[in-house]
Parts: C-alpha cells; structure tokens; sequence
C-alpha cells in the first residue's frame, strides 16, 4: 500500500472534521450549554432562558420570511399570541375542570362558547397551535401577495393587523378574558404547572422544538428551494418570469413563518402563566425586529443569539437599573445598527472590514451628530424650558 | 411560407389616455430572428410587456403557435408556454453565484419537493454546458453581484435558456457592452436562434446591421416598415420619423458611435418607462 495515499486520506479526514467543527461548532456549544443549563442555573434564571428560547424561535420565524425572504413582518406578534392562546385555552379548560372558565363567569357568559369546547383535548389544542395562525397567515399573505404588495406597504399591513387583532381580543373580554387575558392555569397533562420538574420538562421540549426547528430551517434552506427564496429577494420580477408563480411562494413560506411562531407562543404560555393582548401589539412585534436585526438576519444562528442576547440584557439591565434600564436597551440598538449592520452573527462572518470602514471619521461625525439631535429635540419635548450651553 | 408561432392582431393599448401601441398587427414565423427598431417612445417595449403578460392590452389579441391568447394569462403561465423575456436592466439573482443562479432557473418545472433535492444530473450537465455556451465557464462560483455588465447579460440570456423557449424575447442584450462583448453576444444570438425564434429591441444601429435579418420598425405604436435593413433605411418615411430634423440613417449611425455609454441606455429605459 501507498503509504503517502495513507497520510493524504488522513489529511482529508481531519480537514473533513475540522470543517464540520468550523460549520457546526458554535451551533453544538450552544446546544451543550442550552443542554446542561438546569444543572448551572437558578430556577428562576431557567425559567427565563426557557421564555427566551420561546422568543428564538418566534425570532426564527420572522427571519424566515425578513431575512430569506425580504418580507418584513411587523406583526408576528399576531401568530406568536394566536398559538399562545390555543395553548392557553387547553390549559385553561383544564383548570376550569369541566365547569366554565372563571373569567367567563365574571363576564356574565352562562355557557361554553362553541369554539372554546374543542379546545380541552390536547389532540386539537396542540395541533392548532401551529395551524391556527397559519391558516390566517396564509390567507393573509395569499391576498397580500396576489396584489402585488411589497416592501414597506407588507410592513404597514402586518402592523395595522397586530393593532386590529390586538383591540378585537381585547373588546371580546368574555370569549378571551379581554385586557387580563388568560392566566390561572393549574396542570398541563394532568402534572401541575409550575412545579420545577414539569418546567424543566417543559424547557427541554423548548430546547427539542428548537433544535428541530433549525435543522428543518438548515435542511430547506440551503437546498434550491433556500436559493430560490433569497432569489425572490434580489429581484422578484425575474422569478415570475423564470416560470415561477412567487404569490405561492411567498403565501407558503409566510404560512409557514406563522405557524412556527404560533408554536414559540404554544411554549411561551406554560413557561409564563399568561398570554394577554399585550404579547399581541404593535411594540412586541417590532421587538421580535430587533432580535433579529441584533444577531443578524439572513444567517440561520442569528436570531436565536440576537433573541437570547437581547432578552437577557433586557432583564439584567432592568435589575440592576430599574429607572433607566431603558435608556441601555436603547443605546444597545442604536450601537448595533450602527456598527453591526448585518447582526452580530454577520459580522463575525466576515464583515469586519466593512464594518471598520462604515466606522470612518466623516461618517461617525454625521451619525453622532444626527443623533445628537435627535436626543435633544427628544428631551426639547418632555422638558421645553431646558436651556443648553450650546445650541442644539 | 413557414408557420407562424405569434401573431398580434389589432393590439391597443394607452396609459393615462396616451396611445402606446395603435391598432397593432405583427407576426412571426418559427425560427426567424427578427430585429424590432424604433425611436423612443415607439412602443417597443410595450410589446414586449404586452407579450409576456406584464401589460393587459386595451383591445386586441396576441396568439401563440395559432391559438393560444397570451393576453388572459399569468406571467409565470407564459412562461411555462415557452416565452423567455430578457429585461432592459441586467437582472439576475446578486446574492447567488453564477451556478445557483443556473440552477434555481432550471427548477421551475420541477415539483416542490424536487426543489428540496440536489439537482439531477442531467440538469447539472445542462448547467455545465450553458455556462460554456455562455462563456462563463471561469466564473462558476462567483456571485453574480460581482459580475461585469456584459457578464451578467451573459448569465441572463443563459438563465433564460433553462426555460427552453420557443420563443425569446431580448431587450436590449448589447446596451452598455464593449465592442468586443457585442461581437461574442450577436454570435451567442445567432447560435441561440438555430433553434428557436428569436425576438431583439435594439437602439444600436451598427449591432442591428451587422445581425439582423429582418427589422421591423416601430413609430408612434405602428408598423412603420418591415424587411432587410437594406429596405428598411432606404425607407423615406424611416428616414423622416426615425431619425427627424433631416439627418440620415448614416450620421446617427456615426453619432451613436460603436458603444453607446450605459448612461444613455438608462435614460433611454427611463423615457420607455414613462410610455
């Protein structure tokens, strides 16, 4: 045998897993860590990195549309509380164990809405929490897209309906519990909720789902079908004149976008203890944006690091700064969008020098100006008798 | 005589009240490559928008290989009928290097599960040899973000391939190109058109005499003229609206120069745009 074939197929092995290790490494160290988590951390600090992960993978689901597919949702809140509701409503069927649900009774309701009865067997309430808000994602997006609506216009409409679905649920205080939403769960399955085995259960399926979830992401995009997408990102005239029909594209990816969110809300709610109109609105829409943007968009890791960072700063800060813990967060964004265009996860993949260039005097001085500004025309407003020693 | 594949009866269409296209009738026969010339505002492009579905006509019809109305149908349907369209604007997919633009361009007949799949081999040899045929061989793996101008017409008219049309329709394939780039893509057209019909708006005068057979020329959305190039600008009428304020076919020829800056292509996009 040739022994030099010997050494260059063992060079080929190593480089083989060394590339493997480059590509999957930081995905299998975040795993590990997500993995033996309950035996480092608090219960309580567990509880919240299991909301969080909730939050990856709505963060995921809008990245899948935002960053793949250059539509920008601002109201996947929507999806992410219609699946929290379904969940919420099995959780709640069964603490009312068999009579009506008490926030029913406060409103005066005397008898079971026909729509909630399904929703106390698991079989249908789990289920639904992926196929409910891809249904109305899906028939949303197939009307939106056959009219050819894009860009900003997708933006506002997905907004008006966060705002839309957000005052309904809130109006319709005797069918979903109005502004308190529903809360008050006891047992999911028959093991009560809260317990700390039933959360450290509930974290690891939010691991599971999570994992699942990325490696179907990974799988569909980047096969043809992934090129395809960011090809109707680039230039979405060119793909219908390629032979393709992009409205059904685009309906069955946003379809898709929202029944994953549907199930980061199904996760979100037993990890919580409430599901409300708030999670629905306009604010917590566009912060599911900012994660994104934060950890990088159109990268598959990016949300899932922009979302974890950003919520865990968001409850640090708070802890420590609880009058100004709001002024960090927003000086966070700001900074990041700045420097970090394409996302923590972006410019780790190479953007640095794009990134030290963007960060050239003239343009840092513009930036710092505007932004000066725009702070003291902000403080103008709250305070208008502010005198400064310069003029603004 | 050869059998039509398209013929445009009685086709109208104004935008805001202003007539584009003016009671049009055009044919083609199979396997012509036929030249389309006219000065701005002509309607050319309207045309072509009206062929590919992307404009509906005001009246009239537009029928495919002796029946089929294009103008009841979708874009992407169209296209499924064997009619390929090449933009005005090189238009290919920046973020996808040259062989994925390929390759998302051959996957339009298969099935949605099959785009979930690695290509097969047949299309990957398809893709190997269009790339040749193309002369883009070298830059494979290049994004196409990254690609000259006349690379990226390249890459369309390669794109386009993948559809196997019957029928191509190019806007414009040498605006903005080098000498030497239009040679190689009126030798690519004459290639491409052994076996299909093939459909060029051009302004550039010289490009159309060395290439065309027959031209057409377009005026204030009429057939001005029709035949070889040699009938076409001994044509008085021609001379007089093509050309205006008592130049000759010969001194635009000359001031158009060889190259025409992309600059001036864009502007004369714009003024079609505006039709």
């Amino acid at each position: 045998m040739n022994p030099a074939s010997n050494v260059s197929g063992k060079i080929r092995w190593s480089v083989k897993i060394g590339d493997i290790l480059t590509r999957w490494g930081p995905v299998l160290l975040i795993v590990v860590l997500l993995l033996i988590a309950p035996l480092l951390v608090s219960d309580f600090r567990l509880g919240l990195l299991g909301k969080f992960l909730a939050f990856a993978i709505l963060a995921m689901s809008l990245n899948l549309i935002w960053g793949y597919g250059g539509m920008l949702s601002l109201g996947h809140g929507v999806f992410f509380g219609l699946g929290g509701y379904a969940m919420a409503m099995f959780l709640k069927m069964e603490a009312a164990g068999g009579k009506l649900p008490d926030f029913m009774f406060w409103s005066g309701l005397e008898s079971l809405p026909f729509f909630w009865w399904p929703f106390q067997f698991a079989w249908f309430a789990f289920p639904m929490t992926f196929i409910l808000p891809a249904v109305l994602g899906g028939g949303l997006g197939y009307m939106v897209f056959r009219s050819r609506i894009t860009g900003v216009y997708f933006a506002l409409i997905t907004q008006a309906l966060s705002l839309i679905v957000s005052i309904m649920f809130v109006g319709q205080q005797a069918y979903t519990g109005g502004t308190n939403g529903i809360t008050n769960y006891s047992t999911i399955l028959g093991f009560p909720v809260f317990s700390q085995s039933t959360q450290t259960v509930i974290y690891y399926i939010s691991v599971g789902t999570l994992v699942g979830i990325y490696l179907i992401f990974h799988f569909a995009l980047s096969s043809r079908f992934g090129r395809l997408l960011v090809a109707m990102r680039d230039d979405e005239n060119r793909v219908r004149f390629m032979g393709y029909n992009p409205v059904m594209l685009k309906t069955l990816v946003f379809t898709v976008s929202c029944g994953v969110a549907g199930i980061a809300g199904a996760l979100f709610v037993p990890q919580v203890g409430i599901i409300s109109p708030t999670n629905m609105g306009i604010l917590p829409s566009i912060e599911i944006a900012v994660w994104v943007a934060v950890g990088g968009r159109g990268t598959l890791m990016g949300p899932v690091i922009g979302a974890i960072l950003v919520n865990s700063a968001k409850s640090g800060l708070s802890e420590s700064f609880p009058l100004i813990w709001q002024f960090f967060l927003g000086g966070l964004f700001i900074g990041s969008v700045l420097l970090f265009p394409t996302g923590i996860v972006g410019f780790f993949k190479g953007d640095i020098r794009q990134t030290v260039r963007r960060l050239s005097l003239s343009q840092a001085k513009g930036q710092a100006r505007a932004l000066l500004h725009a702070g003291i025309g902000g403080v103008g407003k709250i305070w208008p008798n502010a005198s400064f020693p310069w003029k603004p | 005589m050869a059998e039509c594949i398209l013929s445009v009866e009685a086709l109208t269409v104004s935008f805001n009240g202003f007539t584009v296209l003016d009671n049009l009738d055009f044919s083609l026969e199979r396997g012509e490559l036929r030249f389309i010339i006219g000065p701005n505002g002509a309607g050319k492009t309207t045309l072509l928008d009206l062929i590919t579905g992307k404009t509906k006509p005001d009246r009239g019809k537009i029928l495919f290989n002796g029946g089929t109305d294009l103008t009841k149908r979708q874009e992407h349907d169209l296209v499924r009928l064997g009619i390929g369209r090449k933009f005005q604007t090189p238009s290919v997919f920046t973020s996808l290097t040259v062989y994925e633009n390929l390759e998302v361009s051959i996957g339009f007949r298969s099935s949605l599960g099959g785009l979930f799949r690695s290509v097969v081999k047949k299309d990957a040899d398809w893709i190997r040899d269009t790339l040749e045929q193309v002369g883009l061989s070298e830059r494979t793996n290049v994004l196409a973000g990254a690609l000259s101008h006349g690379e990226k017409q390249w890459l369309e008219i390669g794109m386009l391939l993948a559809q196997e049309p019957a029928l191509l329709l190019l806007d414009e394939p040498v605006a903005g190109m080098t000498h030497r780039e239009r040679m190689l893509t009126g030798e690519l057209l004459k290639t491409i058109g052994q076996d299909r019909t093939v459909v060029v708006v051009e302004h550039d005068m010289g490009f159309v005499r060395q290439f065309a057979q027959k031209v057409t020329v377009l005026h204030l959305g009429k057939i001005l003229s029709e035949g070889n190039m040699e009938t076409v600008s001994s044509d008085p009428q021609v001379i007089r609206a093509y050309l205006g304020r008592s130049r000759t076919l010969q001194r635009a020829e000359a001031d158009a120069g060889p190259s025409v800056p992309v600059t001036s292509s864009r502007l004369e996009q714009n003024g079609d745009s505006l039709n």
